[in-house]
């Protein structure tokens, strides 16, 4: 684990989005899902954006999926991602179909590519913050229904 | 009484570019000064006013503020944030308050000192902690606001084929229209080669698939019709619009290369009963090359994927089927943030008055205007016409 840059911007949870952040402080990924149609989002909303419930919860997901699409950054936009120049800002399409914005770490940017299997990995920002990263994965896809996580 | 009942009578622009000494509010009364002047109407006749947020200064009720270091008290006023589409909704905002009786003449102003106010890496910085990013789940991930488009034309790349060297087209293309601008930030010719050969920001867009960081404001007048006919230019009247939304970030959109566009260009040309085919001139919102390419297929102006090819072999330069971004857009002309859409208003009233000088194209009569916000995500599309 590297030291953290202090300049650079960190999450601060709120009451809507707590749970994910106390998840990843504990090695988890969750992700808002809906107990009338079953689907997951993110990022978390009030009620879900497929049939409008309000009866949502959070369930741990597996942490697999693919690349789908990346951006390897020259520039920083901010004094405290200077030092990590290159890095690669991906969109990750998790297995169980939300997406989210994360880093990809441990693969050359030269062979990251879109459709590339990832799975979730965890750095440490400080005593409050995990920030979930992506890493290459070895694993084969597998779908997780919210069941088998219950 | 419809909102064919109002009509844009003058249009102005500060000094653009790098503007040293000169503050957001100095700018935006120099681009409504300009105006007034060119409609030949005074501060008096003004009793509507819509503005759009800086990001240089903290305002509290923009509106009020720009409304009251002009001397105004207007009967109707709004600060409008559409993020990069507020160029275009303010002059629809606009005819609405004139037509439904809230005033007769509105004053439509914009624009800000974002490059001499701040370092250019400052403010790439405010940009990129703006909002553009969601501030707990993308922002600690360092993408700068190019990345997120870059994120999405890395995705259109992969679904469609589309080049860096059909993005860098577009860049060289406007940066050839701002070469006959005489106002314009950069006016010195680009080759495809430069645009490859600029330095890498977030792969795979390049410097000069981006856009500017500039001084300026613009501004314009709409009045009632009935008063417009008696000012000195052609009245230039809205014959149609529409506003579309797909999304909030681009870290959550399920079907990025798609945008919002496709819903605010249908409204637009139905509205007009006009069609792709018709528009003379397309006056694209333009914050990085990519966003070009995906506005004319979301638009109609050709299909889904084909963009990349459209913007080659001239076809979007002056003489070429689709004229695009004449005055060289936010990639080459100004781009002072919020304000930076509606300088492509502006020229197209500039298009369809025939007052475009060098770079006017021959006989247009119908022009498109479209403002983008987010990362593709909020659209509003305007038809205007003589
Ligand atoms: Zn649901």
């Amino acid at each position: 684990m590297s030291l953290v840059n202090p300049l650079r911007p960190l999450p601060i949870p709120n009451p809507l989005t707590e749970p994910y952040w106390q998840a990843a402080l504990e090695g988890v990924l969750k992700m808002p899902h809906c107990l009338s149609c079953g689907q997951f989002h993110f990022y978390p909303r009030s009620l879900c954006p497929f049939c409008r419930s309000d009866a949502l919860d959070w369930q741990a997901v597996s942490g697999l999926g693919e690349v789908y699409s990346y951006t390897v950054v020259h520039r920083a936009p901010s004094l405290g991602f200077k030092g990590m120049l290159p890095y690669t800002v991906g969109i990750i399409s998790l297995d169980e179909g939300p997406h989210l914005m994360s880093r990809i770490v441990g693969v050359p940017p030269e062979e990251i590519f879109i459709g590339m299997r990832v799975n979730v990995d965890f750095e440490s920002q400080n005593s409050e913050i995990n920030l979930p990263v992506f890493v290459k994965s070895l694993q084969a896809p597998r779908v997780v229904t919210p069941k088998e996580n219950a | 009484m419809g909102l064919n009942e109002a009509a844009i009578v003058g249009i102005g622009e500060s000094a653009c570019g790098k503007v040293p000494g000169q503050s957001a509010l100095q700018l935006q009364t120099a681009a409504a000064r300009a105006a007034l002047e060119d409609a030949g109407l005074q501060w008096s006749d003004i009793d509507g006013l819509i503005t759009t947020p800086v990001r240089v200064e903290a305002w509290n009720m923009p509106c009020g503020v720009v409304a009251s270091h002009m001397g105004l008290r207007p009967a109707y006023l709004s600060t409008l944030d559409l993020a990069g589409a507020s160029g275009a909704a303010m002059i629809h905002h606009a005819a609405m308050a004139i037509s439904t009786g809230q005033c007769e003449t509105v004053l439509c102003v914009a624009g800000q000192n974002l490059l001499t106010h701040q370092s250019r890496s400052s403010a790439v910085q405010v940009m990129a902690e703006s909002g553009a990013a969601h501030s707990q789940f993308e922002v600690p991930y360092g993408p700068l606001v190019a990345s997120n488009y870059a994120l999405i034309a890395q995705r259109h790349m992969h679904e469609y084929g589309t080049t860096v060297e059909q993005m860098a087209e577009v860049a060289v293309t406007l940066r050839h229209h701002a070469s006959l601008n005489p106002n314009a930030h950069m006016q010195k010719p680009l080759s495809i080669r430069e645009v490859l050969d600029s330095p890498m920001i977030t792969s795979p867009l390049k410097r000069f698939d981006c856009a500017l960081v500039s001084d300026g404001a613009a501004a314009a007048i709409v009045t009632r019709m009935d008063r417009a006919r008696d000012l000195k230019s052609t009245p230039i009247k809205l014959l149609g619009q529409g506003y579309g939304l797909s999304h909030s970030y681009v870290g959550d959109a399920l079907q990025l290369p798609l945008s919002g566009a496709v819903d605010s260009g249908k409204k637009a040309f139905q509205m007009s009963g006009v069609r792709p085919e018709d528009i003379d001139v397309a006056q694209l919102y333009d914050c990085f090359t990519i966003t070009v390419i995906i506005e004319l297929e979301d638009l109609g102006f050709c299909k889904k994927g084909e963009g990349g090819a459209f913007v080659q072999g001239g076809r979007i330069g002056l003489k070429g089927a689709l004229p695009v971004t004449t005055h060289g857009g936010l990639l080459s002309a100004v781009h002072p943030g919020l304000g930076g859409g509606f300088f492509h208003v502006i020229e197209a009233v500039r298009q369809l008055r025939g007052s475009a000088g060098e770079r006017q194209v021959a006989d247009a009569k119908l022009a498109l205007v479209h403002g983008n916000g987010g990362s593709i995500a909020i659209h509003c599309t305007l038809i205007l016409g003589v």
